[in-house]
């Protein structure tokens, strides 16, 4: 566990992003940043290009044009297995687990990076294979008492409401020990209680490990509630940046959620 | 205990302490599951955690008399906390940890609250919200960190802090502690716990250390208990069952407490750990057995006919052979081989393979279900007391059960009759007082010293006691005619598709009947039928749904009609709730039982329209949510008339 939640310094700057896909622009020049142990919210109506921005983030699109600096480094574009390793772990918006395994496997794929012993070792399960796994064994007890899950522990995913699914795969990310925190949508298709208890997981991860937070959702209230600052986009553009206040009373941001008369 | 039987050293609670740590030091006295691994305390180390504890508080001022709120789920630091107060003379107070912010304020005043140990952040944060209202409340300790970093109030203390102050404290006065345990007395109050308040404000009800001692040393010495046992602390920690079978009979047989990881894994919990020694109420009996047909109803056809097959083996011969008495030779058989198939590994799953022995008491238990578990063999007693009483006034003997009746006296306490039926309890087992209710008390205990338990009851001609129902629920018809409500409602709720039932009648010229159906049994029920429903109030109103209540009142009409004293309290008509009744809108204690005033004057609509001949009535109804924010649910419900059966002749005089 870190040390307390303090806002730092700009951990990840995104200068100018633009993406196509043939003659679709999805992004265009995009800048914002992310500042150490922040939660910072995308938001915007659907197809404004949020879920791209992520994607961008850890590598899964490569933008055409643009400069993503991460901890002081320049990239033209992230690799995903670069991100993954430099600590940057993410949700999907549609929940990516193996249903047919347990939540505890599911978890433990999340350590899949601090994985070090070789095969053979693993295959024999003797002398540092044994350490280690149970070193990783912990860690994952750790996030399933942390996240309230053990009576599902042995559960197969398949079977489990989608509250909690989505509430494993955070589990799964928190696994990876990550610096900043990717959220698709965590709240998508929930219910008040559940949306309740997803925020107060999110909150307490970034409050208890100080991981930086991005995330994408459209429950204004739960965005306005918990972010520390909103980026909106809208139609692939940035038109809003700042607290959720002054996001609020944004008139492009009103303009682009009720409409515009004309 | 075996060893060394009424010593007088062993007269107090933190006594019993230091003689199991002396005597046992390397047996597990507790064990908690912590990341999915049992984590064991053996007795010298729980001596060493409640020192640390006690010293730790004794640092923080607390002092002889003063009382130690005690609020959260099972957790072990809580249990020793009880220890931690009495070693100081103090005295623990349990309460409900699921109560809302605003119902502890009462008990918390009441009971002059300065020290609260409490289980996690969610229980500060009721404490803090309710701080204003307990001027009093000095400090507040916690056992469970997680979000309290950023507390940083003076008064909010992890257990850990104190017991690192409570051993640097021990370290510079060693004799401390030890001096502490010796001021103790048997006379002291060891415990004050609350009633659940079906009547009015809450009591605290203060019990001496002699009589939970001598209510477990009669529990431990009846069931020979000892220090090999285990059982599975789960139940409300505020309960006098749980402060009895966990706390106290523990402490005396010395043997293991097993706190489960959360409230959602107890089934699991209770697999793994396989206790010898069980308690649970009524209701958890009944959802067990409610899953487990749920389950068989989805089994394949071979599973489920060897399944009711041998249910009814079980139900001709199970509890006959577990009294011991006479049985066939292929009855005998027959059980043998149902054992092996289906008794055996039903227990298993449900945890009970090792089961001695097992009691449950708080609300009367269907006599089908009580079979139930007899049959398959597992040693389910019943046992009647109240709070006042350390929940040990009577329990059944081994081989002497009976399916209505809570057995004969238990050893050293004397149960009479009073004239207008209630039963009286007389002995070491009973309460000092009411805290700070001298009126309250000299209520209920009369010159003689006989306790006034409030319950209506009778011995049957082998001296063991059956309890109807709460002598003031018992009433008349409007044409004289007894009517005991509890016991209508209990054969309802007998049925795994009632959850809950109300009934009314007194001075009415017939029986009516509010029905809590069961949503998980129900919903399944429905799905099976592909009858499609949005949530619990849509389902409560369908038109089947009312038909298979119908099937089970009438079934419950035809069985009361065999009873001359009952006969007339069939229910004649019934609706179906539209919500289910819950303990946060004050319609159920905190021990699940009904409210029967509270709800008749909530509901009056509806029991005006049950006795005016409407079919259906609508009613809007304010819920509470577990966060304390109110809603409301709004349904017109449908009224339904239930078939009753002519009075018969008891031809069993039962």
């Amino acid at each position: 566990m870190s040390e307390g939640r303090q806002i730092g310094e700009v951990i990840l700057d995104l200068k100018n992003i633009s993406l196509r896909f043939g003659g679709v622009k999805a992004l265009t020049d995009i800048s914002f940043d992310v500042r150490e142990h922040e939660i910072r919210a995308i938001i915007g109506p659907n197809g404004a290009g949020k879920s791209s921005m992520l994607n961008v983030i850890n590598g899964v699109y490569r933008p055409q044009e643009g400069d993503i600096v991460f901890r002081g480094q320049h990239h033209r574009d992230m690799d995903t297995y670069e991100a993954a390793k430099a600590g940057i772990a993410r949700t999907f918006q549609n929940i990516a687990l193996f249903k047919g395994m347990t939540v505890l496997d599911n978890i433990m794929t999340g350590r899949n990076l601090k994985m070090k012993s070789n095969f053979l070792l693993d295959a024999l399960y003797w002398g540092p294979a044994q350490r280690e796994e149970i070193e990783h064994r912990k860690k994952v007890e750790e996030i399933i008492d942390f996240l309230e899950i053990q009576h599902i522990r042995k559960t197969p995913v398949g079977r489990l409401p989608y509250g909690l699914q989505k509430r494993v795969e955070l589990g799964r990310a928190l696994a990876a020990e990550p610096s900043i925190l990717l959220l698709d949508e965590p709240m998508a298709g929930m219910n008040v209680e559940e949306k309740q208890d997803m925020c107060r997981f999110i909150l307490d991860v970034n409050d208890q490990f100080g991981t930086t937070i991005v995330l994408i959702e459209h429950d204004m209230g739960v965005v306005m509630d918990i972010s520390d600052r909103v980026v909106v986009l809208d139609y692939g553009k940035k038109i809003a940046d700042g607290t959720p206040d002054a996001v609020r009373a944004n008139q492009d941001v009103i303009d682009a959620y009720l409409g515009v008369a004309h | 205990m075996s060893d060394d039987v009424r010593q007088p050293s062993l007269s107090t609670f933190p006594r019993l302490l230091m003689h199991h740590a002396k005597v046992r030091p390397g047996h597990p006295a507790t064990r908690e599951k912590y990341l999915g691994i049992w984590q064991t305390w053996n007795w010298s180390q729980v001596a060493e955690e409640v020192r640390a504890l006690a010293c730790g508080l004794a640092e923080l001022g607390f002092k002889r008399g003063d009382n130690l709120a005690i609020i959260g789920d099972n957790r072990p630091r809580l249990y020793w906390s009880m220890y931690a107060a009495q070693c100081l003379g103090g005295v623990p107070v349990p309460m409900y940890q699921d109560a809302v912010a605003a119902e502890m304020i009462f008990v918390l005043q009441d009971a002059g609250i300065k020290f609260a140990i409490v289980e996690d952040q969610e229980q500060v944060d009721k404490l803090l919200e309710n701080k204003a209202h307990c001027p009093e409340l000095a400090h507040i300790l916690y056992d469970d960190p997680r979000g309290l970093r950023h507390y940083n109030q003076p008064f909010l203390h992890g257990i850990d802090e104190v017991q690192e102050m409570g051993r640097i404290h021990n370290r510079n006065h060693p004799d401390f502690l030890d001096g502490e345990i010796e001021n103790g007395r048997a006379e002291d109050v060891s415990v004050m716990l609350y009633t659940s308040g079906t009547t009015g404000k809450p009591k605290g009800v203060c019990m001496t250390q002699d009589a939970f001692i001598e209510a477990a040393r009669v529990g431990c010495e009846f069931d020979k208990l000892g220090p090999e046992d285990n059982i599975l602390s789960y139940l409300p920690m505020a309960w006098v069952g749980d402060h009895l079978f966990s706390f106290a009979q523990a402490a005396w047989g010395g043997f293991t407490i097993n706190c489960p990881e959360s409230g959602d894994t107890v089934m699991t919990d209770l697999r793994e750990i396989g206790p010898s020694y069980y308690f649970a109420p009524p209701r958890v009996f009944e959802n067990l057995l409610t899953q487990v047909m749920i389950r068989m109803e989805d089994a394949g056809a071979l599973k489920r006919k060897m399944f009711h097959y041998f249910m009814g083996v079980a139900r001709r011969c199970g509890a006959e052979i577990l009294d011991g008495k006479p049985v066939g030779a292929g009855d005998r058989l027959l059980y043998a081989l149902g054992n092996l198939l289906i008794y055996g590994p039903l227990k298993n799953v449900l945890g009970m393979s090792r089961i001695r022995v097992a009691y449950t008491a708080g609300a009367a238990i269907g006599p089908d279900l009580f079979r139930f578990y007899r049959s398959i063999g597992v040693n389910l007693k019943q046992l009647y007391g109240s709070t006042e009483t350390c929940a040990a006034v009577c329990l059944q003997p081994d081989g002497q059960i009976k399916l209505d009746t809570v057995g004969p006296p238990a050893p050293g306490v004397e149960v009479k009759i009073a004239d207008n039926g209630e039963v009286l309890v007389r002995g070491k087992v009973m309460l000092k007082e009411y805290y700070k209710r001298p009126d309250a008390t000299a209520e209920v205990i009369d010159a003689q010293g006989y306790f006034h338990t409030g319950d209506a009851g009778f011995f049957d001609e082998d001296g063991h006691l059956k309890i109807i129902d709460r002598a003031k629920d018992v009433g008349k018809l409007a044409n004289g005619a007894m009517f005991a409500p509890n016991y209508i409602e209990n054969k309802l709720k007998f049925f795994p598709h009632i959850k809950e039932a109300v009934c009314f009648g007194h001075d009415r010229d017939r029986v009516c009947a509010f029905i809590n159906i069961d949503m998980g049994a129900v919903g399944n029920w429905a799905e099976r039928r592909n009858i499609a429903y949005s949530g619990y109030t849509d389902l409560a109103q369908k038109a089947e749904v009312y038909e298979l209540i119908r099937e089970c009142v009438e079934q419950a009409n035809a069985e009361l009609a065999h009873d001359a004293m009952l006969a007339d309290s069939q229910v004649h008509r019934f609706l179906v709730l539209h919500k289910e009744l819950d303990p946060d809108d004050d319609e159920l204690t905190r021990t699940r039982k009904v409210r029967r005033g509270f709800i008749a004057d909530k509901y009056g609509v509806l029991i005006d329209a049950l006795y005016s001949g409407k079919t259906s009535q609508f009613i809007e109804t304010e819920v509470k949510f577990e966060d304390g924010r109110k809603g409301k649910v709004s349904a017109d419900l449908r009224i339904a008339e239930a078939k009753t059966c002519p009075a018969q002749a008891s031809k069993k005089a039962a």
